[in-house]
């Protein structure tokens, strides 16, 4: 079975980020799409810490401990990129003025419901983060994961048995196998990898899968 | 004359006793006081309850506070990390009480305790696990959490610059949680890595008004770090 790579991946989300966008890439997986953005295109990247027109890493030697991103590595802040506080960064999100979060995730359900920061297993200590603010803060949340775990198991389901992370708040999910809308409609195809058919995608994942009128083939 | 500056980070913590509540600044290590966290350490208090973004990083600041036994809870949003192994000890041991609020909730309560607001609803958190039992509201058909604002005793902060009336500028993303620690303690104590006479911050970006600081110590180690190795 043809699977994307990660940077294939990275590069189709890339592909739906628009020109003027305000984003805030996850930490992980999500952080690979800002290698695959359009030079030409104005897109601001924001991190939670504190900034606004982030840059990719410093070169070597050129790290500041004081500009760093929301997974606490060492970053550059772009000409007119700016720095704030907590409190405003935050109501970026939760004010609706965020246009696109990318976050992984360990399930997402067919209805968009996200769980993606704690496993609920005994023993582990929990961790939030900007998770939960971000799901449902941004105009759009697009998570990035393999479809499957490695043990062959969907991480498309029909209600996320994980703790949840925000409700109803995913609208599309960009996987290793193709692109899925999710909603209160439930899950429809837009996009699958070369030879493989919606059939084996029902197959594969055991849930509900409508389709887009013309599927593409990536 | 005002003179809100105070000669060391030990004079600048020698009210903090046992049982304080101390909000302290940073994410990661990016506006950490370290030098007013050793100071509080050095004076021997402890049963703090800490309020911080995250749970220590490494051996410096928080971690040293919590490696050396004096937290008995923190609030915070992200305590496991890679180097949270002083934190993550003393949870598994059970010495410590964890309070996890999802980030930007941090930041509202601690905003809103400055603004003297009663209570917020916020949609961050409703139907999770961090919501449960807690009062909702539907509002203009989106759902809410009640939740209550965090104040402290006092606010631990590190700035770039401060002037003797206590106002303060920042350095990059070291910005973080100060200006709304500062608003949120009975008594906010900013490092500073230079205090400037009065006039030599612009007051057009000025940050934190002083009014908000009570107390501005500077520590000339605090300017720009190096990254660790």
């Amino acid at each position: 079975m043809n699977r994307m790579t990660r940077d294939q991946m990275a590069a189709r989300v890339a592909r739906d980020i628009p020109e003027g966008a305000y984003v805030n890439l996850g930490i992980g997986l999500p952080t690979k799409v800002a290698d695959f953005l359009p030079v030409e295109r104005d897109i601001f990247l924001q991190s939670e810490n504190g900034l606004l027109g982030m840059g990719p890493a410093p070169a070597k030697g050129e790290e500041d401990a004081e500009l760093i991103n929301a997974g606490k590595q060492p970053v550059t802040l772009l000409t007119g990129g700016c720095f704030f506080h907590h409190a405003d960064s935050f109501a970026m999100m939760r004010g609706g003025h965020l246009d696109i979060c990318v976050l992984g995730a360990f399930q997402v359900s067919i209805h968009g419901d996200l769980a993606n920061w704690h496993t609920g297993e005994p023993g582990a200590i929990p961790a939030v983060g900007g998770a939960m603010d971000l799901a449902i803060g941004a105009k759009q949340t697009f998570v990035m994961m393999d479809l499957l775990t490695k043990q062959g198991e969907s991480k498309l389901v029909e209600r996320c048995t994980y703790p949840l992370t925000g409700l109803g708040c995913v609208s599309r999910i960009y996987t290793d196998l193709g692109v899925i809308a999710v909603g209160p409609e439930g899950a429809r195809v837009i996009e699958l990898v070369d030879g493989l058919t919606i059939e084996e995608l029902r197959r594969l994942t055991g849930v509900p899968l409508a389709f887009a009128r013309q599927i593409e083939t990536a | 004359m005002i003179d809100k500056s105070v000669e060391s980070a030990e004079a600048a913590v020698a009210d903090i006793g046992d049982g304080a509540s101390v909000m302290i600044g940073g994410f990661g290590t990016a506006g950490m006081p370290d030098q007013l966290i050793d100071a509080l350490i050095a004076r021997g208090v402890g049963d703090l309850t800490i309020i911080n973004n995250n749970a220590g990083n490494g051996e410096t600041g928080v971690a040293a506070l919590i490696k050396a036994g004096r937290v008995h809870k923190i609030i915070c949003s992200f305590p496991r990390q890679s180097d949270s192994h002083h934190f993550d000890a003393a949870y598994r041991a059970g010495q410590i009480e964890l309070e996890l609020v999802p980030q930007g909730n941090l930041a509202a309560r601690i905003q809103a305790a400055g603004a003297g607001l009663g209570a917020i609803f916020t949609p961050t958190g409703f139907g999770t696990l961090l919501a449960e039992s807690k009062e909702t509201r539907r509002i203009d058909g989106r759902d809410y959490v009640l939740e209550y604002p965090i104040r402290a005793d006092f606010a631990l902060i590190k700035a770039l610059k401060g002037d003797r009336w206590g106002n303060l500028v920042y350095r990059k993303t070291a910005r973080n949680f100060g200006p709304i620690m500062a608003m949120a303690a009975a008594t906010t104590i900013a490092q500073v890595s230079a205090i400037v006479p009065l006039g030599g911050l612009d007051p057009e970006v000025v940050v934190t008004p002083g009014i908000f600081v009570q107390r501005v110590v500077q520590i000339a180690t605090a300017a720009t770090q190096p990254m660790a190795a």
